[in-house]
């Protein structure tokens, strides 16, 4: 194949070009929206004005609520969704795709109704909050309520991005070997040994792979707290979109906070995983073909 | 043709374990179970709810669905929501497999650098991507919302879907089939049509379909970029949700619950026999 430049240049070029003008060009605009003056419609400019705004107490208190939110999500996520992945792969292997596919099937739907279908799970006066009253009756003072509180956006968040985490996570789960496990523990390992030195050497890319993912896109996560959180429970993402679509508008602001939090997260999140690598990559010697038993 | 299920470790073998460890697992497996599936329930139930009030129940009744299919609103949304659907599809199959095909061309590590890009629109939060798109299109380009912002938006997103799944599958193509057509005689055109494109196809049309779906999904941009009067499902179930009492969203979640359900279950099962 001769002139490979040019052979791609003709076959990618309309896509490269799409692209740039229509990926690009938001993302530039995005940045430069940043700089602008206040009022609509913008004024360019090179104004700093915006990211003083930044600092405000409205704006670090749905900072602090979307971080520790989306650290509870990613928590939960990986908790619950890391027994289910081992025992999955663990079933024989026809009935471990039929149940698979189980798990897969509603998480395809789709995320705004499945979030919708909490509200009618969690509903005031819902079948499951009589159910709690019924069962806590006399111990709790005011009446449990579930929906439109951090809890029901953790948990709506869980089931939004779950798939984030059960894909990756069984990839990697699928590359465990059963007699690995089975050698290491006849040959005297603990069970929490055979975790660390041979279940978590194969598992953890997969496992960073997912929190990665669950953390950075809950963490901006707009409809799950607009339709399960409260007054209360206001994160990033609802901050940028009031800024944008109701009443104060302040494009600016919400263009320089939307920059920022994308540039400093993805900043965090490459420092962290590569920190996370360094220090795993050493466990899982054992498996690289570099690592000779016999020296 | 997978080349997973060759490597894959013997399943189905017994680990010694304690019972109560087996148990917990079990317990554990069986309550995922039940939150997965717990909400989607209560809401199809709820769909046949008489009464107006999401939560109480009022005796069986379909005549949500009747109001359903007689909603102008949800008429309108449906058509704007496939309209969207189809033609960002259209135009990111069309654009991701001629990326694929240029990316052909490439050493593997300016593949591996085209590749990182398309992560890119991928990896952005939908909130953030919604607010550049609205940036770009009404403060740089001075457009009018509606469904023509719409449907680049979504295109943009799909391309790097169907780029990503098809670069992948080019590289499973043997370039010697290609050669010996080219020593049998054949055109560039006979190659591509003959050779090239079918053994891509499998990616294409899988890539296209997941596009659609995407786009059926996708809420924020979409909400953003609507202006007036391009209102699509996802829009009006959330404009309705905020508003209050909704028996009407119910049997239509419903609706859409069973067929992507159905959809969603009818394409593993064939994927599934494909690979064995």
């Amino acid at each position: 194949m001769a002139s490979h430049k040019s052979s791609f240049w003709i076959l990618s070029g309309a896509t490269l070009l799409w692209l740039l003008v229509f990926f690009g060009g938001p993302m530039g605009a995005l940045t430069l929206a940043g700089f602008a003056e206040k009022g609509t419609p913008l004024k360019w400019a090179l104004d700093f004005s915006a990211f003083g705004r930044l600092w405000d107490p409205v704006v670090a208190k749905a900072l602090w609520r979307s971080t520790w939110m989306a650290l509870v999500a990613t928590t939960l996520c990986l908790g619950v969704s890391f027994p289910v992945v081992y025992k999955l792969t663990r079933l024989p292997a026809q009935r471990g795709k039929f149940f698979y596919f189980l798990i897969i099937i509603p998480l395809t739907a789709n995320s705004l109704i499945l979030t919708y279908s909490w509200m009618t799970l969690l509903a005031p006066d819902g079948w499951m909050e009589r159910s709690l009253q019924w069962i806590l009756a006399g111990t709790q003072e005011d009446p449990v309520r579930l929906l439109y509180t951090p809890f029901s956006v953790c948990i709506g968040l869980v089931y939004w991005y779950l798939p984030f985490m059960v894909y990756p996570l069984y990839s990697s789960m699928e590359k465990l070997d059963v007699h690995w496990i089975e050698s290491s523990r006849d040959l005297g390992a603990s069970r929490w040994r055979t975790f660390t030195e041979v279940i978590l050497p194969v598992v953890w890319p997969g496992a960073l792979t997912g929190c990665l993912l669950v953390f950075f896109q809950s963490f901006f996560s707009f409809v799950v707290p607009e339709l399960l959180g409260g007054s209360k429970t206001l994160m990033i993402g609802g901050l940028a979109q009031r800024r944008f679509l109701s009443l104060p508008q302040d494009w600016p602001m919400g263009a320089a906070l939307s920059v920022s939090l994308i540039v400093v997260l993805g900043l965090l999140l490459t420092l962290i995983s590569l920190g996370v690598r360094k220090v795993l990559n050493k466990k899982s010697d054992w498996m690289s073909p570099a690592s000779d038993p016999q020296n | 043709m997978n080349p997973r299920s060759s490597t894959q470790a013997p399943k189905a073998h017994p680990i010694k374990t304690a019972p109560f460890f087996q148990w917990t697992l079990s317990a554990h497996f069986a309550l995922f179970f039940l939150f997965l599936y717990l909400p989607v329930i209560t809401l199809m139930i709820f769909s046949l709810n008489g009464g107006r009030y999401a939560a109480v129940w009022d005796g069986f009744s379909m005549k949500w669905y009747g109001e359903l299919f007689q909603n102008r609103a949800i008429g309108s949304a449906l058509k704007t929501t496939l309209n969207l659907a189809l033609s960002s599809t259209a135009i990111a199959t069309v654009l991701g497999t001629s990326l694929a095909l240029g990316s052909r061309y490439l050493s593997p590590r300016a593949q591996n650098r085209l590749e990182s890009i398309c992560y890119l629109p991928i990896m952005a939060p939908d909130i953030v991507l919604a607010i550049a798109f609205l940036l770009f299109f009404t403060q740089a380009l001075h457009w009018r919302l509606g469904l023509v912002p719409m449907i680049i938006a979504h295109a943009t997103f799909n391309t790097c879907y169907v780029g990503l799944l098809t670069i992948g599958r080019t590289r499973t193509l043997d370039p010697s089939l290609e050669e010996a057509a080219y020593d049998l005689g054949a055109s560039r055109w006979m190659v591509f049509r003959k050779v090239t494109l079918p053994g891509l196809w499998p990616s294409v049309v899988g890539g296209s379909l997941l596009a659609m779906a995407l786009s059926l999904d996708e809420f924020v941009i979409a909400f953003f970029l609507a202006g007036a009067g391009a209102n699509t499902i996802p829009i009006e179930i959330f404009s309705q949700v905020k508003r209050g009492v909704t028996p009407e969203v119910n049997a239509l979640a419903t609706v859409i619950l069973i067929i992507s359900f159905l959809l969603a279950g009818a394409g593993l099962w064939i994927r599934n026999k494909d690979q064995t």
